[in-house]
């Protein structure tokens, strides 16, 4: 298969970006996206240019590194999955490819594709754990929890972490992420006593760090790749409502 | 000449040791903590864990990890589960029992007394994780849930779907936070370590680069801690990330750190098989798919490419239920690697280029319905149809064995510390508990064994005497490492050649798989020991590195972990050279039984293999550290 792609090119974040036309040909359907990529970049550095720089790991969608938008699309056209999970039998032979970097203000760009999230790092540590130290907690079995209840906070803590959700924002609201975490962890009763400070203090710092708020358009369900449902938002805002209400009075 | 060397395991019977050496280490008083600082190499779970850890009881901690951030160390991608011998299910599960399966897992190459304290640390392991809100796998009652895994007659696998790593790693990660926000650990994220700093013949410091800057920095300390994880990545194709390096440890190892059974790598059964030259990784199936998974190839060569329904059920060779009765498709996963090998070179093989095996569902969908299946399996299920475009739930999956995991890492003593006085091994970067063979989800249990509650024990005991040592990082001895740092960095960028790093790792890759895969023997070996050193010259040679050091520059850092995977797999090769009988997943063709199961010498062999490094070009020294086995008995492993 052969495919013109348009890349987002831009040596930093101070310099300006644009979009830079490739071709690459020869591909099997059964290479990766960002196989493609690597045979990209072999073919650059062999005419003396510089690669196009793009963040990934594991590769198998699970470490959240990996952060294209592809036509538009946070993580591209195969839902759900991170871009590293798709595929190019998934693309017309001969189609034009655009790929940008996630365009979030909170996720200032470092180099062409590749973009800084430590926004999201700081959210977690605003209150997003469970102050459990190494060698204070009960037997196991002595917190029995609902199957319902903790199938239901796996769910939620499925989230990779990898800011799809504010990427697809039109808002670009991190709202998803956040409530990802705050939802795993007051779904279980260990995390009950942290629970309104948890909330107040992500939210406070999600707030902080320039992401927008959500004005429920389920973009970011729709290209999450762990497939997080937004109705976690809304136990976000119950969470939040119920702090600020306790906090009132003084609890 | 070879040097013997001293794990200083405690006195007194094994089930004592642990407690007893806890009784008698020195500690460090909750005031002095916060005059100490300790560097943690890595961010996974032993990285991670150790990190928060050490942070909670007030150190000053310095975190490094090469990724973006601490949460997407490679730990995340473990699927299957963590072992513990809570005994749960009531079916004869004992920290013993946990001990014996995986010294008799190792096949009789790791240490009884760290093996013995594993097991017995692992209960609180998950103690500790659910204290975290690690959402485990659960049964109706509210109670934890449990699942089988290879190796083993009992069930003691903790689970959270097929994410088990991600959750355990999440867990770590959210401690890790916590301290970051206390202010006892400052973390570095997208840093890489590129030196370790000896003063006086103790670790006390790194060099590090900033991936996104290439700014080259010090960084002093009272003790450093390794947690990089493993090398597996020198074979270029493997499950690991592509991140995944031993820059850190074999840097260690050329500052005079042992490194010890490198030959020791695993083999991993359920991989999807190799589909192309343009692929840049594999893709693991967890193990657990084997609880319900029957694997199978034609009985005949003629029927490789029919459609499984086309295939009777007399014409199927479910060989490892046929080879290993009482274990079935749980064999372990060195002994099922090589059955799946040994089936493809039969010309057995499923798929294209042969090299495939079936794994099948048909029947535990007929038996439980097609929904258990996917409760149970339903995301690996989903990354399968994703990687090969088949829907497994219609036809069979085909799996393949791949690099894994790798049991060989930094000779430790038993408190965790290498030969260098100052300098910890944690987790897969050590070489301790696997011996030749790792038992499935015990990685995750090791990870955080080391991490929150062996090395928190341990490390004291080296502070106690070490307070108001610490070096400034104005030594010379720093200055002469960042030195040699830098020079290597523009020797990289200088040589201006013709060829991409990733093809020179590709061919490496290549060569090592053939030479010192599933399978080694002398002439391979020689051959390898013959070819590595003329393909290291030519990346010297021939290398292009494009770009500048001061910025972020990816081909830079693949470049220079590159250059120490072709000097790595030298070191591997002695190893498998040197070690003359088959152990684990170290399977030399010359030592095997009538019916081609691995052959130990442990008479010659029953030692760890610890190796010195003599400079450049040098052949390293030996070091043996012998296996005294004073409670379990050496027998030759039958999964029969």
């Amino acid at each position: 298969m052969n495919f013109r792609l348009r890349i987002w090119r831009q040596l930093n974040l101070k310099s300006s970006g644009k979009l830079v036309d490739y071709d690459v040909e020869n591909i099997s359907p059964h290479t990766s996206f960002l196989e493609m990529l690597d045979v990209l970049n072999e073919k650059l550095l062999g005419r003396g240019d510089e690669p196009v720089a793009f963040d990934s790991d594991c590769r198998e969608g699970i470490c959240g590194t990996c952060s294209l938008t592809v036509n538009g699309e946070a993580h591209g056209p195969d839902h759900p999955g991170a871009v590293c999970e798709l595929y190019m039998r998934r693309f017309r032979d001969g189609a034009t490819i655009t790929v940008e970097p996630f365009r979030v203000g909170a996720f200032p760009i470092v180099k062409d594709l590749v973009i800084d999230r430590s926004a999201l790092d700081r959210i977690v540590q605003a209150g997003g754990f469970i102050s459990a130290r190494a060698g204070s907690a009960p037997e196991a079995n002595s917190i029995p929890i609902p199957k319902h209840d903790s199938d239901l906070a796996m769910e939620a803590a499925a989230c990779i972490g990898c800011g799809a959700c504010a990427a697809a924002c039109p808002n670009r609201s991190a709202m998803l992420f956040t409530a990802a975490k705050v939802s795993h962890l007051s779904l279980l009763p260990q995390g009950y006593p942290e629970r309104d400070r948890r909330v107040l203090k992500m939210v406070q710092v999600m707030d902080a760090a320039g992401f927008g708020n959500c004005t429920n358009t389920y973009e970011c369900e729709a290209v999450c790749p762990a497939e997080i449902s937004a109705s976690f938002i809304s136990k976000l805002n119950r969470e939040y409502a119920r702090a600020q209400f306790r906090r009132r009075l003084g609890e | 000449m070879i040097g013997t060397l001293d794990a200083k395991i405690p006195p007194g019977p094994l089930a004592q040791k642990w407690r007893s050496h806890r009784d008698h280490m020195r500690l460090v008083n909750p005031n002095n903590r916060r005059k100490f600082d300790v560097i943690v190499v890595g961010s996974g779970l032993a990285g991670g864990s150790a990190a928060a850890t050490l942070g909670e009881l007030g150190y000053r901690v310095k975190c490094f990890c090469f990724q973006d951030s601490p949460r997407r160390a490679h730990s995340i991608a473990a699927q299957g589960g963590i072992n513990a011998a809570k005994n749960y299910q009531n079916d004869g599960d004992s920290v013993y029992r946990l001990f014996h399966d995986t010294i008799k897992g190792g096949d009789f190459r790791s240490r009884e007394a760290n093996v013995y304290r594993l097991a017995e640390i692992s209960n609180i392991i998950i103690d500790q994780c659910v204290a975290q809100g690690v959402p485990f796998a659960r049964e109706y009652s509210g109670l934890l849930a449990n699942r089988s895994f290879g190796g083993s007659q009992v069930s003691r696998t903790f689970y959270a779907r097929g994410q088990t790593g991600q959750q355990l790693l999440l867990g770590c990660y959210q401690a890790l936070c916590r301290q970051i926000a206390a202010g006892t650990v400052e973390m570095f994220p997208q840093t890489e370590m590129l030196d370790l700093v000896i003063v006086d013949g103790q670790a006390k410091g790194i060099i590090t680069r900033s991936l996104r800057s290439g700014k080259i920095d010090r960084h002093a300390a009272d003790a450093v801690v390794l947690a990089t994880g493993g090398y597996g990545n020198v074979f270029y194709l493997s499950t690991n990330a592509r991140g995944c390096n031993v820059t850190a440890t074999y840097r260690a190892y050329k500052r005079g750190a042992l490194f010890a059974n490198p030959a020791f790598t695993q083999i991993h059964p359920t991989c999807i098989p190799v589909s192309g030259d343009y692929q840049s990784k594999l893709t693991l199936m967890s193990e657990s798919l084997r609880n319900d998974g029957r694997v199978w190839v034609p009985k005949r060569k003629e029927d490789r490419d029919k459609p499984r329904g086309e295939i009777p059920e007399a014409d199927r060779d479910y060989y490892l239920e046929r080879k290993y009765p009482s274990y079935g498709n749980l064999a372990p996963r060195d002994i099922s690697s090589r059955a799946a090998k040994e089936v493809c070179d039969e010309g057995r093989g499923v798929g294209p280029g042969g090299r495939g095996v079936y794994l099948d569902f048909a029947d535990a969908i007929k038996r439980l319905g097609e929904d258990v299946i996917r409760e149970r399996y339903g995301n690996l299920f989903e990354v399968y149809e994703k990687i090969t475009g088949e829907n497994a739930y219609k036809v069979p999956m085909r799996i393949y064995p791949a690099v894994h995991y790798t049991m060989g890492g930094l000779w430790v003593d038993y408190d965790l510390m290498s030969n260098l006085p100052g300098l910890f091994v944690i987790g897969e970067a050590n070489f301790s508990d696997h011996g030749a063979n790792r038992l499935g989800a015990s990685a995750l249990m090791q990870g955080l064994a080391d991490g929150y509650f062996v090395l928190p024990n341990t490390l004291p005991n080296y502070l106690a005497s070490q307070m108001g040592k610490r070096p400034p990082p104005d030594s010379a001895e720093f200055g002469e490492a960042e030195g040699c740092v830098c020079a290597r960095i523009e020797k990289l960028l200088s040589v201006n050649g013709t060829r991409s790093v990733d093809s020179f790792h590709r061919e490496l890759g290549l060569l090592l798989w053939d030479k010192c895969g599933m399978s080694r023997n002398e002439k391979g070996l020689r051959e390898a020991l013959q070819k590595i050193p003329e393909l290291r010259e030519q990346f010297w040679r021939d290398v292009r590195v494009l770009g500048s050091d001061q910025d972020y520059n990816q081909a830079l850092e693949r470049a220079g972990r590159v250059a120490d995977f072709l000097e790595f797999a030298e070191l591997m090769c002695i190893d498998a050279l040197e070690r003359d009988e088959s152990a684990g997943g170290h399977f030399r063709e010359e030592h095997q039984t009538p019916d081609g199961e691995a052959l130990r010498d442990d008479e010659r062999h029953a030692a760890v293999y610890a190796w010195e490094f003599q400079g450049d070009g040098q052949d390293p020294k030996l070091h043996r550290e012998p296996l005294q086995f004073e409670t379990v008995h050496l027998a030759q492993r039958s999964y029969k």
